[in-house]
């Protein structure tokens, strides 16, 4: 798929101190570089190799990802809802391309 | 390697499992909507957690590809000017249309898929072309219309003209076929519930297509999986869309009658 898109899901309003639970998904193939093209050599690593989230700019959650990672990955956690703010997801490719997407949520 | 004796070691070990784990375990299941009367859906024979997967529309990564349908029902292509919704209006015109493909269409003098009627509209109302088989955009078109009659009890038509393809289908199924020499039958119902290799052999129904397969990575049509069982007992497998493959694709669809339609189900 050409166009790579990532996907979140958390709610939009929460109550302080509420354990919220947040949901990512990225369409991606996680090309493990082990399998071989139909020319018989191998098609080069190419996968998600971190994922992180930050918080109105603190790292509140982040992980190290390995070519056994299924495509598409999902991966969700849970947070303590505390304030106001923006998270941003990154999810970081071999090679350094960088997939971002950003969400606000609102506590009360 | 020589041919009979593959046939019998998988023969063998069909034979075994279907002892050991036949049909009488799993029968006292309560499975809802997933059930009906001794029809299973491909859903209650899945892990716990490929059922989660499924469940859960944020999970399910066939909804990436309902994403893919929901774009481009709205997008404007052909020399006639028009997006699907130009002249369909919302996608909720789609809702109950699943349920009866493949459909019988007199000028074919034929049955068409729903991919077949989607590419239809392409090039007969929008002056497009036809996407291909298999290509991300009729797999997405054809997941996101079917998935407007998610949980709609399956019902295609198969006396009048389809009975003729109904004959045809059935005597696929029942064909002995390949090196292994086992038609679909062999594998669905005489050894339902038996194990394969790593897989739990289910009734091999189609509601839940196109389906996810966490093996293929990717979302496939149910000709796609046609073609792959046929690969599995190394018999030469049919194109995509053609007429063996649709009447098969009518029994397949009369055999899961009210069961509901799943798309984009997960399997493995
Ligand atoms: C110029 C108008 C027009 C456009 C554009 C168009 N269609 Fe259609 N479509 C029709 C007509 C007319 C029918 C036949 C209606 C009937 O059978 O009741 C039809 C039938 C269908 C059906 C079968 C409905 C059924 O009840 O079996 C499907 C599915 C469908 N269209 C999907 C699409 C999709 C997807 C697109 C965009 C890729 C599209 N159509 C674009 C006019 C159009
Ligand atoms: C050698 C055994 C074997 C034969 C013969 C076979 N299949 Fe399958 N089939 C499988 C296995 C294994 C799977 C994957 C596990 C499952 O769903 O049963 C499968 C899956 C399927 C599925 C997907 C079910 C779902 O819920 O996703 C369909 C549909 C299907 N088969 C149809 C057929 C048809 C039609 C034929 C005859 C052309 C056929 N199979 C012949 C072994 C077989």
């Amino acid at each position: 798929m050409a166009n790579i898109k990532p996907r979140v899901r958390i709610p939009r309003k929460a109550k302080a101190g509420e354990v919220v639970e947040i949901k990512s998904l990225i369409e991606h193939k996680m090309e493990t570089g082990q399998r071989k093209g139909k020319d018989g050599n191998k098609i080069p690593r190419k996968i998600i190799n971190r994922f992180e989230c930050k918080f109105e700019g603190d790292l509140v959650f982040a992980s190290d990802w390995h070519p056994a990672i299924s495509a598409n990955p999902y991966l969700a956690f849970h947070m303590r809802a505390e304030k106001t703010g923006e998270f941003e997801f990154k999810w970081i490719e071999d090679g350094g391309a960088e997939y971002v997407k950003k969400a606000k949520m609102t506590v009360s | 390697m020589g041919k009979t004796p593959s046939k019998l070691i998988l023969a063998g070990c069909l034979a075994l499992t279907a002892c050991f784990a036949g049909k009488a375990f799993a029968a006292d299941k309560k499975w809802g909507q997933y059930q009906v009367e001794d029809r299973r859906s491909g859903y209650t024979f899945a892990a716990p957690e490929t059922r989660a997967m499924q469940d859960d529309n944020f999970q399910n990564p066939g909804m990436l590809w309902a994403e893919i349908g929901e774009e481009l029902w709205e997008k404007t292509e052909g020399e006639a000017g028009k997006a699907c919704a130009s002249c369909h209006n919302g996608p909720e015109t789609m809702k109950g249309v699943a349920v009866s493909y493949p459909k019988y269409v007199a000028e074919k003098k034929n049955l068409e898929n729903l991919e077949q009627r989607i590419n239809r509209c392409r090039t007969d109302n929008m002056k497009a072309k036809p996407w291909k088989y298999e290509s991300k955009e009729l797999l997405g078109m054809t997941v996101f219309v079917r998935n407007q009659s998610l949980g709609m009890p399956m019902n295609v038509k198969v006396d009048g003209e389809y009975a003729p393809f109904f004959e045809k289908g059935k005597a696929f199924y029942e064909q002995r076929r390949g090196q292994l020499d086992l038609a679909c039958k062999h594998c669905h119902e005489d050894f339902e519930g038996g194990q394969l290799r790593a897989n739990i052999l289910s009734q091999g129904q189609g509601n839940g297509f196109p389906v996810y397969r966490l093996k293929w990575s990717g979302v496939g049509s149910l000709h796609r999986r046609f073609r792959g069982c046929n690969k599995q007992v190394r018999s030469k497998p049919y194109g995509y869309g053609s007429d063996e493959y649709l009447a098969l694709e009518l029994y397949v669809m009369w055999r899961g009658r009210g069961l509901p339609v799943e798309t984009p189900a997960v399997r493995n």
